[in-house]
């Protein structure tokens, strides 16, 4: 099988800090890979290289064969809004905009008229468990909520690859595990890629594989 | 499935106390063996049957110990005739073990520290081992993530039981990864 995303040798420091050295990793289609490692390990700033959004020192990224880390600026994020989806601990969605609106953002972001992106928008609200929810902003919303709203946003674009950054890390195991169980089918459902760091070993057990970052460097562990 | 329950049931069957766990069947209501062996094995069996062998043999010495009576003698669901009732004594014994809080029994940590120190009083990489050993703690926890998914609600449970004890192994092994070189300090000196 072909990898969706790889990155290969890539190193990334932060001034003289170095944060990743010679990591390389790599996710084939529809594969779920779980990033573990101890705080500081470098496991975010993997995730954010092979999204584009930091460019490794050396090494290189490459999304379906094309290399992502030779993008400048605007193709990184064109890059970002045409095939990933983003899940962070926090949700992190925008205050200001109902649920609705938040999951809808991405669409209107790239271009699609606010009628249809609302409407597609409200299609995750059942699937989710989210019904009755569309009108509520963030403030409104149970940490879980706030979660599976995140995660329909992360979606809602149908991206071939899905980052999400500890998407549990501030729930409860009860409700994390909730979120991570319709992480794994909407992915599966949508043959989704997804790059999951965390450092929680159940939350790593709903991935296919996974890898440990360590001092900045990667281990593949199982079925690897 | 059975494989699998085997997988996450064997620490908890070797920590039951079948005579208890019998006396608690029938403090619910009186019963024949055969009926205390199926409800054993479907709620805390899973995987490991009771011989009925050792459901007779229990249930003689619970009799003999004066904690449960033969009520009649007739006609059960299988061939076991006898119907079985919990006494006053063996109601009370009963009672005081669920009261009682399991002693927390860290054996595992035990092998796994053990292993550690040796493979560094041995000069040995004891990182490699704790890596090997979280890999196999992981590829336990996706077994049971998977009967999680699709399993009874009985099964999701005893899942769970095993995947926080799994976790607190995990976290064990990520602390002591942390800390090998002020152990292996501490066990060469």
């Amino acid at each position: 099988m072909t990898a969706v995303i790889q990155a290969r040798d890539i190193d990334f420091a932060f001034g003289p800090t170095p944060a990743l050295s010679g990591a390389s990793i790599s996710a084939d289609a529809g594969e779920i890979v779980a990033v573990m490692g101890p705080s500081g390990s470098g496991k975010s700033t993997l995730l954010h290289c092979l999204a584009g959004i930091l460019v490794p020192q050396a090494g290189e990224v490459r999304f379906a064969g094309n290399r992502v880390d030779t993008m400048n600026e605007t193709q990184r994020s064109i890059f970002r809004r045409a095939h990933c989806g983003f899940v962070f601990q926090f949700g992190q969605l925008v205050p200001e905009l109902t649920a609705e609106e938040n999951v809808a953002l991405p669409l209107l972001i790239a271009g699609v008229r606010r009628g249809p992106a609302l409407a597609e928008a409200r299609t995750w609200f059942g699937r989710l468990g989210l019904d009755g929810l569309e009108r509520r902003r963030s403030g409104e919303l149970s940490g879980g909520q706030a979660q599976r709203v995140a995660l329909a946003r992360g979606l809602v674009t149908g991206p071939e690859l899905l980052f999400a950054d500890e998407p549990t890390g501030a729930l409860d195991s009860f409700t994390g595990e909730q979120v991570m169980k319709l992480l794994v089918d909407a992915a599966r459902e949508r043959g989704t890629t997804v790059i999951l760091v965390t450092h929680e070993a159940r939350v790593a057990a709903y991935a296919d594989r996974e890898v440990i970052v360590r001092d900045g460097r990667i281990t593949s562990l199982v079925g690897s | 499935m059975a494989c699998i329950h085997a997988v996450y049931t064997r620490g908890m069957v070797l920590g039951m106390s079948v005579p208890l766990t019998l006396l608690g069947l029938l403090e619910r209501q009186p019963s024949h063996g055969y009926d205390l062996k199926r409800d054993y094995d479907t709620y805390f069996g899973r995987g490991k049957p009771l011989p009925f062998g050792q459901v007779y043999t229990t249930l003689g010495r619970l009799a003999r110990d004066g904690k449960v009576v033969i009520s009649e003698i007739g006609p059960g669901e299988g061939p076991d005739r006898k119907r079985y009732v919990i006494t006053d004594l063996g109601a009370t014994e009963f009672d005081a073990w669920l009261a009682d809080p399991v002693e927390p029994e860290p054996h595992l940590q035990s092998i796994l520290f053990a292993k550690v120190v040796l493979a560094l009083m041995l000069g040995r990489s004891a990182e490699d081992y704790l890596d090997t050993q979280r890999r196999a703690h992981i590829a336990r926890m996706r077994e049971l993530t998977t009967i999680k998914s699709g399993g009874e609600l009985v099964d999701v449970f005893l899942a769970d039981h095993a995947i926080f004890h799994l976790e607190a192994d995990l976290r064990w092994i990520d602390m002591t990864v942390a800390r090998l070189d002020s152990l292996a300090q501490a066990v060469r000196s």
